[in-house]
């Protein structure tokens, strides 16, 4: 059953090592679990799951493994009424409270069937018969600190409860993108050079002291920075509005990233033509030739894209493809596209859209040829952000 | 009426030889805190604390300090702090300078040795606990660093050849914000616990211990309020328990009432941190948006008490 366990987090990605295993059993063997539920559960969590991102996976896991533990009761309906509506139980007087029989699990059962069979009529309070809001180990709402719950809902939570919760949904990696883990996953994207302002060089000091025959000569070297510049063009078609939210977050993070060296942003609608904008507004007083863009910014520049891809294939493919009919273009958006990846070393374009959405839309598929895409979220965050200063893992792409 | 989420009544322990956290009067721990504490004290491991800002974290080793009866070292983490400096120190620059200036006895390296709060730990007769506060911040080979230290519990200072082990196992207790990526091997040492955030019941035993004895329907007002700040999706920063606490003080001092609180959010500025969350509150508001008054206005998001 235990190892049960262990393959079922394996399978759901959860990345438990044998160590942490053995952790695990000899946690059990010095008896921290203390024959609760509860307890084991927090027991086999702390050891087991090192990361908050995991805790989903793992509360699924157990429910499906342990699911039985708690609900094998037989219990008649009628006891289930009588349970259904319970009364709030008085407080527990301390002496009350020592005085309530530590059971274990063994002991509990046992009792709790014995009870159960002498027991013909509702009772609520009290300390003996199985009802609602006594301190009784059997029933619920009660106050008892080994005790079983029989139906209605938990308000001292059990570990069962709290896992069928799926509290945790919210700190998956995979799904939501709030501006704290935005910056988290941000702060990697650096390369760290010596070429900010000088500092002591200590050892160098030491050194060059020595040599000169004690005499203290100091050194200094240039300071270790961040070398990388990041430039980021940012798609505020229509189709991008249901994102704003997400997007306006990273945008945030962006702009408050201090450790780029130099960070620029350029806005367009659906694709990029001759001009990009200069203000998410669009408008053409605020914009600026693409040409300069790629003149003034030099191949050493990261650049991200933000933009769903998703747009009529002619807006991407043909030389008058640009959405607004005011601006005459001869080259095709695609071009564009491909003439900043031949400028750049270094370009990776994160897709709002769910990327089970991507095979179906034709534009995104070209885009994904020419640019590796990533989904806007931690992770595809993350991902992008290795591409950009990872070591080379996707080759160019062919055209 | 008081639930028995916290300082539950000792369960039966089979071994009863180890030390036991039971949470102290000014600190309010969940169960599943506890269990954590006191699994990583029984195991020997460092415990691994993570957690929104603001819930209590780097307090929890103070506390714990304070529960066991023990000492307590803490080594607060920079962006420049190195493994060795949690070890020792070893003064060169002085010892230079004394060279040159002729102060002391340059020969003997051990004066210029200083150990730092690990090393004192290991050195000092009495166990201790050892607070490794915002592992994060340090360069993320810092944590491999010290993973021989800490599951060895000695080390050796290499200028003098002294070796120094651990004569009593410090309890420690380390603290990230998950700025950076922990290394796995460090995270397969370490008992792990994520504080949530304190549900309602829990938050008003909190609120107990900083402002005893307030007016429960001020309190429920308080605490409709704050949940109700955490569910807005466009706020960028959510409000912590510190930063509530620090609100319902601010409301305590003006005398506030609970009707006027009804109306309208007094002291904004000790729950929001920037521009952005105030407008997009004052534009909530000015837009007509209601402020919640009953637990059943947010119920959707949080069960509420009862």
């Amino acid at each position: 059953m235990f190892l049960k366990l262990f393959y079922g987090l394996r399978d759901a990605g959860v990345p438990v090592s044998i160590q942490e295993w053995q952790t695990f059993m000899t946690a059990l063997e010095k008896g921290l679990h203390r024959c609760d539920l509860n307890t084991f559960c927090n027991l086999a969590r702390s050891c087991l799951v090192k990361s908050e991102a995991f805790f989903d996976a793992f509360d699924r896991v157990f429910v499906r493994i342990f699911h039985g533990v708690e609900r094998d009761l037989d219990v008649t309906d009628e006891l289930l009424d009588w349970l259904r509506e319970p009364l709030q139980p008085d407080e527990l007087t301390d002496e009350q409270r020592a005085a309530l029989e530590r059971l274990d699990a063994d002991e509990l059962m046992r009792r709790f069937l014995e009870r159960l069979e002498e027991q013909t009529e509702r009772h609520d309070g009290g300390g003996r018969w199985i009802g609602t809001g006594g301190h009784s180990p059997f029933g619920h709402s009660g106050e008892h600190p080994t005790g079983i719950r029989v139906g209605g809902a938990s308000r001292n939570r059990s570990a069962m409860k709290v896992a069928e919760d799926r509290r945790f949904r919210d700190y998956r990696t995979d799904v939501v993108l709030d501006i704290r883990s935005t910056k988290m996953a941000l702060k990697r994207l650096r390369h760290l050079t010596r070429s900010g302002p000088d500092e002591l060089d200590l050892d160098g000091s030491v050194d060059e002291t020595c040599r000169n025959g004690g005499e203290i000569e100091i050194v200094y070297r240039p300071q270790r920075r961040n070398n990388v510049r990041l430039v980021l063009f940012m798609d505020v078609g229509g189709t991008m509005d249901p994102y704003y939210e997400p997007v306006s977050r990273l945008l945030t993070a962006l702009h408050e990233e201090r450790s780029l060296r130099e960070f620029r942003s350029f806005y367009f609608h659906n694709c990029i033509y001759e001009r990009v904008g200069t203000t998410a507004d669009l408008y053409r007083r605020d914009s600026i030739p693409t040409g300069d863009v790629l003149r003034e910014l030099d191949e050493r520049w990261k650049v991200l894209f933000v933009g769903d891809a998703a747009m009529h294939p002619a807006e991407l493919l043909s030389p008058r493809g640009n959405i607004n009919p005011r601006y005459v273009a001869d080259t095709r958006g695609i071009d564009w596209l491909k003439r900043i990846r031949d400028h750049f070393e270094r370009c990776v374009w994160l897709n709002p859209d769910p990327p089970e959405h991507w095979p179906f839309t034709q534009t995104t598929q070209v885009i994904r040829s020419l640019f590796p895409m990533f989904p806007l979220s931690i992770d595809g965050l993350q991902d992008a952000v290795s591409a950009l200063v990872g070591r080379r893992t996707f080759p160019p792409p062919a055209d | 009426m008081k639930t028995a989420v916290v300082r539950f009544p000792d369960p039966p322990y089979e071994n009863r030889d180890f030390l036991q956290f039971q949470g102290t009067d000014e600190y309010i721990a969940s169960r599943s805190l506890i269990d954590a504490v006191n699994c990583a004290i029984a195991l020997e491991r460092p415990l691994l604390i993570k957690g929104e800002p603001g819930t209590g974290k780097t307090l929890l080793a103070r506390h714990v300090a304070e529960g066991l009866g023990l000492p307590m070292e803490s080594w607060h983490i920079k962006s420049t702090s190195r493994a060795c400096d949690g070890l020792y120190v070893y003064d060169t620059l002085q010892r230079l300078n004394d060279a040159r200036f002729g102060d002391g006895d340059v020969s003997d390296i051990r004066r210029y040795i200083r150990l730092g709060p690990l090393g004192r730990v290991f050195a000092a007769e009495q166990r201790h606990v050892l607070l490794i506060d915002e592992i994060d911040k340090a360069d993320p080979e810092f944590p491999n660093d010290i993973l021989r230290e800490l599951d060895e519990m000695r080390f050796t200072i290499s200028e003098t050849g002294e070796d120094i082990t651990a004569r009593r196992r410090p309890v420690v207790i380390i603290t990230s914000n998950s700025e950076k990526e922990l290394p796995d091997a460090f995270l397969r040492r370490c008992v792990f616990h994520f504080i949530e955030f304190p549900d309602p019941e829990l938050m008003k035993e909190i609120i107990d211990v900083h402002h005893p004895g307030l007016d429960e329907r001020l309190l429920d007002q308080v605490l409709i309020r704050f949940y109700w700040l955490r569910t807005r999706a466009e706020l960028r920063k959510k409000p912590s328990t510190s930063e509530l606490i620090d609100w319902i003080a601010a409301l305590l001092r003006s005398g506030i009432s609970t009707r006027q609180l009804t109306e309208r959010l007094p002291f904004a500025g000790s729950l929001l941190k920037n521009e952005h969350d105030m407008l997009a509150v004052q534009q909530h508001l000015d837009q007509g948006g209601a402020l919640p008054s009953t637990w059943d206005d947010i119920r959707s998001r949080y069960g509420g008490p009862g």
